[in-house]
């Protein structure tokens, strides 16, 4: 199911570990959802001179830190937060249609990295952590007999079988 | 290098000779079972001798075993066939939350159609509670369907005691037993049950073949309507070659029970110790002695299962997971859900299924390679780092 340029990166992946005193952090996904990746960077003159990450994930989302950072790797800022999850996926031969947004993950941490950087370079405050989305606190529904938390789709009680709502 | 295969409940080699007695019913006796001229009717016959032999594996009676194309059609009839047979008695039915897809996706087929359905939940080891079973069962029930075992987690749920109940209340009760049926001594009379289905490839049968017993007098609704081949319960010219298949595998695997059980048991029980004593922060699944003898299932912390398999087949080991980015749908196993895996956890899901064939070298191979692979994995793993640093 992956090329072999994906395995190659995921058997032997180039710039993972993290950079000590990292100029720019950018962190995205998180382990519930099943990808997590960190990315790190030095910056010297406009120009990233090393990029490191660490990435909790399925073979894709390992394949994808690898290539991002070695795409990132002595790019100007603007170049690196200009490498689009499509030139991601095309650089590793194509990924399949529901990992996706595996690529779409790596090209994010890459710039949020670079917001980071950004952000500490003009002093700005980081941004307040963003609520959480309506997606996970819509997604449960509670139990009025016995308070059991159910799919939003639950006509039933998945516990006690007593109707939801009433 | 060597391979070690323990995935076999995804898929098992067919012996040898299964295959033999399968080899002369593509050509040699070709005849189409339903024609009157000897050709046929020979072939007929062929076909009830299997029936004799699937149902003798399962302490069932001949004309109570319908072949089927899998497992999951077995279950698709079961479940569907006899909710719409039994539409006129009531429209509730009860499943578990663990249950396979096919089991779970017909019973949300049925909640489209009028009919309501209960998701028992089980306790963190996979069980259903039969107190649960029940306080769940209404005057409207008519169907109550509860796996035998559990692939994913191995758990063996106590089926004589729920079927009692459905028996005492008068509710039909069906056990998917497709991962039990070739592994563990199955007998129908003892679980006291109205339908069980099981597959062929879980007994070294080839795929597209499985069986759904059903007890005598019990009416089902086809799903597939033609002729009346399978006593008008399933329709379609037989899969000769297969159905020999399956009547071969179930005679060898009542000779091989005994002895397989026994042998797989230990294999198992040194994997689930040896990963235990070397790898932290991982928690064995499902119920920890009422469980698939052959079945060692794990959820590693910190770690992605579909890295790990890749990883582990790079060695030539064999295995499969349950994590979400694994599975096309990219959702989390709603059986480590309903069993209460941490989030960290969840995603690190290996299970291992065995054979007779595996060897103990074979396990001190996978107990060598195992820990390696996680270390790497971890050494990636943002998630690893944090928990470690805190």
């Amino acid at each position: 199911m992956y090329s072999e340029k994906v395995m190659e990166h995921f058997s032997d992946p180039k710039n993972a570990g993290t950079i000590e005193n990292a100029d720019g952090v950018g962190e995205v996904g998180n382990p519930v959802c099943g990808d997590m990746m960190t990315f790190y960077i030095k910056v010297n003159d406009d120009r990233l001179t090393d990029v490191k990450f660490k990435t909790f994930g399925c073979v894709a989302a390992i394949a994808v830190s690898s290539m991002v950072s070695e795409m990132a790797k002595n790019k100007t800022l603007s170049e690196a937060k200009s490498i689009t999850k499509k030139a991601v996926a095309e650089a590793l031969d194509g990924l399949p249609k529901e990992k996706m947004h595996c690529s779409n993950l790596g090209a994010k941490a890459l710039a949020e990295a670079i917001d980071d950087y950004e952000r500490k370079r003009s002093g700005e405050p980081p941004p307040a952590p963003k609520p959480s989305k309506k997606k996970g606190a819509k997604r449960h529904v509670t139990c009025s007999h016995c308070q059991e938390r159910n799919p939003i789709t639950a006509k039933f009680c998945m516990s006690c079988g007593e109707k939801i709502g009433d | 290098m060597k391979t070690v295969y323990m995935d076999h409940a995804a898929a098992t080699p067919v012996p040898k000779q299964v295959i033999d007695a399968m080899l002369p019913y593509f050509d040699e006796h070709f005849g189409n079972p339903s024609t009157v001229y000897d050709m046929g009717s020979k072939v007929k016959h062929v076909i009830d001798e299997q029936r004799a032999k699937v149902a003798e594996l399962i302490g069932a009676k001949a004309e109570e075993i319908v072949f089927t194309s899998s497992g999951a059609e077995a279950n698709n009839l079961a479940v569907k066939g006899a909710a719409l047979a039994n539409r006129k008695k009531g429209n509730h039915i009860i499943i578990s939350a663990i249950e396979h897809h096919s089991v779970l996706n017909s019973a949300r087929f049925l909640e489209r159609n009028d009919f309501e359905v209960t998701f028992l939940q089980v306790d963190e080891h996979g069980l259903v509670d039969p107190e649960r079973l029940a306080h769940a069962i209404r005057p409207e029930t008519i169907l109550v369907s509860i796996m035998h075992a559990n692939n994913e987690i191995g758990t063996i749920e106590p089926i004589p005691e729920l079927s009692a109940i459905c028996r005492e209340r008068e509710v039909i009760f069906h056990t998917d037993a497709v991962a039990t049926v070739g592994n563990l001594p199955v007998d129908v009379n003892k679980l006291n049950v109205d339908l069980l289905s099981l597959s062929g490839p879980s007994l070294g049968a080839p795929k597209g073949i499985g069986a759904l017993y059903f007890k005598r007098n019990l009416r089902l609704m086809p799903l597939i309507h033609g002729g009346i081949q399978e006593s008008g319960r399933r329709a379609g010219t037989e899969n000769v070659p297969a159905i020999v298949g399956l009547g071969t595998a179930a005679e060898l695997a009542a000779e091989q029970l005994t002895h397989k059980v026994e042998k797989v048991q230990g294999l198992r029980n040194r994997l689930v110790q040896g990963v235990q004593d070397r790898i932290e922060q991982v928690i064995h699944t499902g119920h920890p002695v009422k469980r698939l003898p052959g079945h060692a299932s794990f959820c590693i912390e910190a770690i992605e299962g579909e890295s790990l398999i890749f990883m582990l087949s790079q060695k030539g080991i064999y295995a499969n997971t349950g994590s979400a980015c694994a599975s096309k749908a990219l959702k989390t196993s709603p059986v480590l859900v309903a069993i209460g895996i941490p989030p960290g956890f969840v995603q690190g899901s290996v299970v291992f299924t065995l054979s007779e064939s595996n060897t103990v070298e074979e396990v001190d191979y996978v107990l060598e390679q195992l820990p390696l692979v996680v270390d790497r994995l971890r050494s990636l793993s943002p998630v690893w780092e944090t928990r470690t640093a805190a």
